[in-house]
């Protein structure tokens, strides 16, 4: 954080007038880095302190604030009766869908740096989840998914997975909820895939080539000298997607979203359900400070981890 | 494309020409599959990739009819190309809207990170001045959020602001949102231009934003054409904070407009995919044109 020191423009350090340069410093710099602290302070900054301290009032379903409310509205969420379970939906959603499109995406990856005649057109194919809003493929498999009907089911039948087209994937919680895991994998993959295959191309050739000559085996390459290497971009790939899976909201809420009942829910469904059907924006903003919380503590982890700073101030 | 002054070993590998021919042929495994066998699991792989909006395109061709259909027919039996016209006037949302704020609010956004994090990332890279590793890594927090986590923040704020429900409210919220990634990617480009070209335009006489406008940002171009794209992308394709802030049918875009044609028990598929391809064929555009660059400029700041 020594960034005043190592500055090329400004006089050499311990100079009598160096506190005052500094602060001319910052003056010069503020038209440049301004706007976008403010953009950051209205928008990120501000609404979660206004979320901290509308999670201790009393708001009513109509919006009016009627006063402090203490720490009943935290009492309020942490006796939701469904409080367990979804907390057991979010460690299970985020671990399954997280690990699942880690492996995947290190198999696919691996694939795609393969040549073969034809790649690039398989590489623009795995894309097409990333471009296609989430809400748009995660409808289109809800559809395919419906009993007679639906496609999918139609093809599972006419395969021999499924005994009859008339299975509701969509209609009970637990196969919803397996469903959705499936569709949150399938959207992740893009990036993550092309995360590792930025990871893949980084690795010099004559370190895999020097192994080759000394008679290691392909799989042996691939764990002792390429997974090591790839460690950055899967912590990266790791941390991005364990976020967005966290916050993800349009695959749970569209195909689990018509079931009863809250056995399908995580933090972050629960939190729009608390706002849209119960108006209840103060317990929802205390759930969604127990959410940023956790978030805080992901982010500090990954911080820790993968040092992303380090290297900023060559 | 040289990230060299973000990443987290910057003297580990100096950017040099990476022998691509021999590792392909001594990679992980599955190097020693024959070439046809790779083919044909390329096509299972971008089959497995596409169906879902294979389906998506064939039943957006369509009768409503022929898509509730029991059993279902794979390829659609009559050709309803007019579901293309008929889906704009229905009465489940007012569609044209809906894409018109789509695109307002998507192109504006775009612009407003622009403006805003290009300045940012230029200075950042090229000025020392105290606060700027905390700047940076306020930035680095932003990444990780999403609205979703702060909706309920944001919703009660912008009630209060009385902007609830307007486009300004999504348009900030998108903007803000997407500047982080948008200011380390135009970071890393601005930081990989010689200083020494922007001494020798200011010893010819130019300002600071000259040398920016006219001596660095034709050198930054590919950089900056990424944080437009990816904006834009989230931008158009976001939920979760429209669902809650923009409650008029009118004002909300179109992933919010789409669910309101599925049903409890009549849903007009066809016209849900249809008006999926007309918003999905854009983006995939975009991402074909920036393909390349596509992770480089993700992991900026993180990885090499």
């Amino acid at each position: 954080m020594s960034s005043t020191t190592t500055t090329a423009p400004a006089p050499a350090a311990g100079s009598p007038e160096r506190p005052r340069r500094s602060f001319r410093d910052l003056l010069t710099a503020l038209p440049w880095i301004g706007p976008s602290l403010a953009l950051i302070t209205l928008i990120v900054l501000f609404p979660a302190g206004y979320m901290v301290f509308s999670s201790t009032r009393d708001i009513s379903q109509s919006g009016v604030d009627r006063g402090s409310a203490g720490f009943q509205n935290y009492l309020d969420v942490f006796a939701i009766p469904a409080l367990p379970r979804v907390l057991a939906n979010t460690a299970v959603w985020v671990v399954a869908v997280v690990a699942l499109t880690v492996v995947l995406s290190l198999a696919l990856s691996n694939f795609l740096d393969k040549q073969f005649p034809g790649r690039q057109i398989v590489r623009l194919a795995v894309i097409v989840p990333w471009a296609a809003s989430v809400v748009m493929t995660t409808t289109v498999v809800y559809y395919g998914l419906q009993p007679n009907y639906g496609i999918i089911n139609q093809l599972l039948a006419d395969v021999g997975i499924l005994d009859s087209p008339d299975f509701g994937f969509t209609k009970n919680a637990t196969s919803a909820f397996v469903v959705a895991i499936v569709v949150a994998v399938f959207v992740s993959l893009p990036f993550t895939t092309y995360t590792l295959l930025a990871g893949l191309q980084s690795i010099p050739g004559d370190v895999v080539e020097a192994a080759r000559l000394d008679g290691a085996s392909h799989r042996q390459v691939y764990f002792a000298i390429i997974l090591p290497q790839l460690k950055p971009a899967l912590a990266v790939a790791a941390i991005i997607n364990i976020i967005n899976v966290f916050n993800s909201l349009p695959i749970l809420r569209l195909m689990t979203g018509s079931i009863p009942g809250y056995d399908a829910d995580t933090t972050t469904t629960l939190i729009f359900k608390l706002i849209q059907s119960d108006r209840a924006v103060d317990q929802a903003s205390a759930l969604s400070v127990v959410n940023f919380v956790i978030v805080i503590a992901v982010i500090a982890l990954y911080m820790r981890i993968v040092k992303p700073m380090k290297g900023v101030d060559e | 494309m040289s990230n060299a002054v973000l990443t987290r070993k910057p003297d580990a590998r100096p950017a040099q020409p990476l022998k691509k021919a021999s590792r392909y042929a001594t990679g992980g495994p599955g190097s020693g599959g024959s070439i046809p066998g790779r083919v044909v699991a390329g096509i299972l792989v971008a089959l497995l990739f596409l169906a879902p909006y294979g389906i998506m395109l064939f039943g957006s061709l369509k009768s409503r009819a022929e898509i509730l259909r029991i059993p279902p027919t794979y390829f659609p039996e009559q050709w309803h190309l007019d579901n293309y016209v008929t889906m704009w006037s229905t009465p489940e949302t007012p569609l044209p809207q809906n894409l018109v704020s789509t695109i307002v609010i998507s192109v504006a956004a775009t612009v407003l990170v622009l403006i805003v994090a290009l300045p940012a990332a230029y200075f950042t890279a090229r000025f020392r001045f105290p606060g700027r590793m905390a700047f940076l890594f306020l930035v680095l927090v932003t990444q990780m959020l999403q609205p979703a986590v702060l909706v309920a923040g944001l919703f009660r704020q912008f009630l209060a602001f009385g902007i609830v429900d307007t486009w300004l409210a999504m348009i900030l919220v998108n903007a803000a949102f997407n500047l982080a990634f948008a200011v380390w990617i135009m970071h890393s480009f601005f930081a990989s231009v010689p200083k020494e070209i922007d001494e020798a335009a200011q010893i010819d006489g130019a300002g600071r934003w000259a040398t920016l406008f006219r001596i660095n940002l034709p050198l930054v171009w590919p950089g900056i054409v990424t944080a437009i794209i990816f904006t834009f992308v989230a931008a158009w394709n976001e939920f979760a904070a429209s669902l809650v802030i923009l409650s008029t049918a009118g004002n909300q875009p179109l992933s919010v407009a789409l669910t309101k044609f599925v049903g409890q028990y009549d849903s007009a598929w066809q016209y849900v995919f249809g008006v999926s391809i007309v918003a999905i064929v854009p983006v995939i555009v975009l991402f074909a044109i920036i393909e390349k660059r596509l992770v480089g400029g993700l992991t900026a700041g993180s990885i090499k």
